[in-house]
C-alpha cells in the first residue's frame, strides 16, 4: 500500500472513530424524543402523580431534582472551590498533599451506589438528618466534589503566575492576590466545572436512594428535612415498580430529566463562551 | 553628578543569593543614591536582574532561595523580621521587562493596588489615576477611553501604564527590569525621557536593554559580572574610563 493510500485510510478510520462517538448519542437523544414527546403535557409538567403513579404528572418529582441540584451545589461549591485553592495556591508538594490528591482520585473511582451507603450511614442515621433533602444533597456533594476540585484547580492554576507576580509586586497579600485577581479569572471555569458536576449529580439515582427519594409524596417539601420525590429516581420505579405503568410516562420523564441536564450543559458553555470572549490573555 | 554628603537611599551589604539549583550573587555590594538613575548592566546571567527583585524582596515568592548579607532601605534592614513587606513593595515598586497589565480596565490596573491598600474615596481614587498617568506621560492617550481593557494598549502604553500602576501608590524608589525589551525604538525613547522627569522625584534603579541604553539613562552604573558587581561608578566613570579591563571590555563591546 502507498503511502498516499495509509493516509487516506488512516483518516477515514479516524473520521469513522470520531462519528461513532455522535452516533449513540443522537440516538439515545432521538429515541426518546420520539417516545416521549407525546407524552409531554402541562398538565403533565405541572401536576402530581395519581393513582398510583400511573396517571398525573410528574411536577415533585421535578421540583425535587431542581432541589437536590441546588442542595449539591451549596454543599460542594465552597468546599470543592476552597480545597482547590488550597491545593493550587497554598500546598507544598509534601506527604500530606499527596494523600489529598489521591484521596480525591480515589473518591472519583467510588460506586455512586456506595456513596448512596455513605450517606445513608452518615447522613441519615449517625448525623440523625434522616431521610431528607440535606441528607440527599450532603451526599450528591460529596459525589460531586472530586469533578469540582480537579476543574476549579485546573481553571485556577490556568491564571497566568505572571498576574501573581504583579499583584504581589504592587503590594498585594497572597489572600488579596487570591481573591482579586485569581478568582474572578477563574471564575468561568470553576463555575463550568460546578455545572459539570452538577448534571452528574442531578442524574444519579443510587445515592438518593437511601437518602432522600420517595416513592410517592405528591406534595412539595416544607424543609430540607423533609424527603421528596426525584426525577432519576422516580424514573426507575415507573419503569420496574409499577406493573401495567403507560410506556409514554417512562419516556415522557426521561425526556424531562435529559432536557434537565443538557440545559444545565448548555448554561455551561454559554457562560464559558461568554467569559471567553471578555478575556483578554 | 555629585553626591558627597547625600546618605545611600539603598545599601547593598556583601549580598549572596542562590535559588534552589545555582548560586545568582556572591558577596554584592552596591550603594544607590536618591534621584538617581542607577543601572545594573552586564551579559545575561550576570545576577542583574536577581539583584533588582531582592530590592522589594520578590525572590520571596520562590522557594528554596539562600541569602546571606543585608539591604537596607533608608537605614532599615528590609529582611528584618518586622518588616512589613506588602508596605516595603508599595515603597519599592517593579517595573517588568515585558508589559503586564493585569486583564482589567486602564483604570482597575492603576486602583488596583490602591484598593489593596485600603484606598476607597473615590475622588482620591480618580485624582490619583489621573497623576500616575500624567507623570507616566500616557493620559492625553488614554484619558477618554479608561474604562477599555488595558489589554488594548500598544506595547509601549503598556508599559507606561505599569509604571503610571507603580506611580500611583507614590513608592520611593522605581526598579525598573529591562523595560524596553519589547518595544519600538519610538516607544522606547518615550520610556527614557520619562525616566529623567521620573528621578526628579524617585530613586531609580534598572536593568538596561544594552550598553547604549545603559550610558543615555544612567547617572551611575554597576558593571556585574557572574553574579558580582565588577565595578561601580558615576556614568561617565563606568562608560568614559573604566578602570577594570573587563568593564572596559564589555563596554567597548568586546564581549557579551
Amino acid at each position: 500500500m502507498s503511502r498516499e493510500m495509509k493516509q487516506k485510510l488512516a483518516f477515514a478510520l479516524l473520521t469513522v472513530a470520531a462519528v461513532v462517538v455522535v452516533v449513540p448519542v443522537l440516538l439515545v437523544a432521538g429515541y426518546i424524543i420520539w417516545r416521549g414527546a407525546g407524552a409531554i403535557s402541562l398538565e403533565f409538567l405541572l401536576s402530581a402523580p395519581r393513582s398510583g403513579l400511573k396517571e398525573g404528572g410528574i411536577f415533585p418529582a421535578a421540583v425535587g431534582t431542581v432541589i437536590l441540584t441546588l442542595g449539591t451545589a451549596i454543599v460542594a461549591l465552597p468546599l470543592g472551590v476552597a480545597a482547590a485553592i488550597y491545593l493550587s495556591e497554598y500546598a507544598r508538594d509534601d506527604l500530606l498533599t499527596r494523600l489529598i490528591r489521591m484521596a480525591i482520585i480515589n473518591l472519583a473511582g467510588i460506586p455512586s451506589v456506595v456513596y448512596g451507603l455513605f450517606g445513608l450511614g452518615l447522613f441519615v442515621l449517625f448525623l440523625r438528618c434522616g431521610t431528607s433533602i440535606l441528607a440527599g444533597s450532603l451526599t450528591l456533594g460529596l459525589l460531586t466534589l472530586p469533578v469540582v476540585i480537579s476543574t476549579a484547580e485546573e481553571a485556577i492554576r490556568s491564571v497566568p503566575q505572571s498576574f501573581r507576580v504583579v499583584s504581589v509586586s504592587l503590594g498585594g497579600t497572597k489572600w488579596q492576590t487570591i481573591r482579586h485577581l485569581v478568582l474572578p479569572n477563574a471564575l468561568p471555569g470553576i463555575i463550568t466545572g460546578v455545572i459539570l458536576g452538577l448534571e452528574r449529580a442531578a442524574g444519579e439515582t443510587a445515592p438518593i436512594l437511601f437518602t432522600v427519594a420517595a416513592v410517592y409524596l405528591p406534595r412539595l417539601p416544607r424543609s430540607i428535612f423533609d424527603q421528596t420525590m426525584a426525577l432519576p429516581y422516580h424514573l426507575f420505579v415507573i419503569s420496574t415498580q409499577v406493573p401495567g405503568m403507560p410506556v409514554t410516562f417512562q419516556f415522557g420523564t426521561a425526556l424531562v430529566l435529559l432536557a434537565f441536564v443538557l440545559s444545565l450543559n448548555a448554561a455551561a458553555t454559554i457562560i464559558r463562551s461568554h467569559f471567553r470572549r471578555r478575556r483578554s490573555w | 553628578m555629585t553626591t558627597t554628603g547625600v546618605p545611600a537611599k539603598i545599601r547593598v551589604e556583601d549580598v549572596s543569593f542562590a535559588y534552589s539549583n545555582a548560586e545568582a550573587l556572591h558577596g554584592v555590594s552596591l550603594d544607590v543614591y536618591p534621584n538617581e538613575v542607577t543601572v545594573l548592566f552586564g551579559p545575561a546571567r550576570s545576577g542583574k536582574t536577581t539583584l533588582l527583585r531582592l530590592l522589594n524582596r520578590l525572590t520571596d515568592l520562590l522557594e528554596g532561595t539562600r541569602r546571606t548579607g543585608h539591604i537596607y532601605l533608608d537605614g532599615q534592614d528590609i529582611f528584618a523580621p518586622d518588616i512589613d513587606v506588602t508596605e516595603l513593595r508599595r515603597r519599592v515598586g517593579m517595573v517588568f521587562a515585558m508589559p503586564i497589565p493585569l486583564p482589567m480596565s486602564i483604570r482597575a490596573n492603576i486602583t488596583y493596588g490602591l484598593q489593596l491598600k485600603g484606598i476607597r474615596d473615590r475622588a482620591l481614587l480618580e485624582a490619583r489615576v489621573e497623576g500616575a498617568l500624567r507623570a507616566a506621560a500616557l493620559w492625553d492617550e488614554v484619558k477618554d477611553r479608561l474604562d477599555a481593557p488595558a489589554s488594548a494598549l500598544s506595547g509601549g502604553q503598556q508599559q507606561r501604564l505599569c509604571i503610571a500602576r507603580i506611580l500611583a501608590l507614590e513608592p520611593e524608589v522605581i526598579l525598573l527590569d529591562n523595560p524596553t525589551s519589547g518595544l519600538d525604538p519610538i516607544s522606547t525613547s518615550k520610556v527614557e525621557a520619562s525616566l529623567h522627569e521620573l528621578k526628579q522625584r524617585y530613586t531609580i534603579v534598572a536593568v538596561p536593554h544594552s550598553v547604549q541604553q545603559a550610558a543615555r539613562i544612567a547617572d551611575r552604573a554597576a558593571f556585574m559580572l557572574g553574579g558580582e558587581v565588577i565595578e561601580v561608578g558615576t556614568a561617565r566613570d563606568i562608560f568614559t574610563r573604566p578602570r577594570e579591563p573587563r568593564t572596559r571590555d564589555y563596554v567597548e563591546g568586546r564581549f557579551g
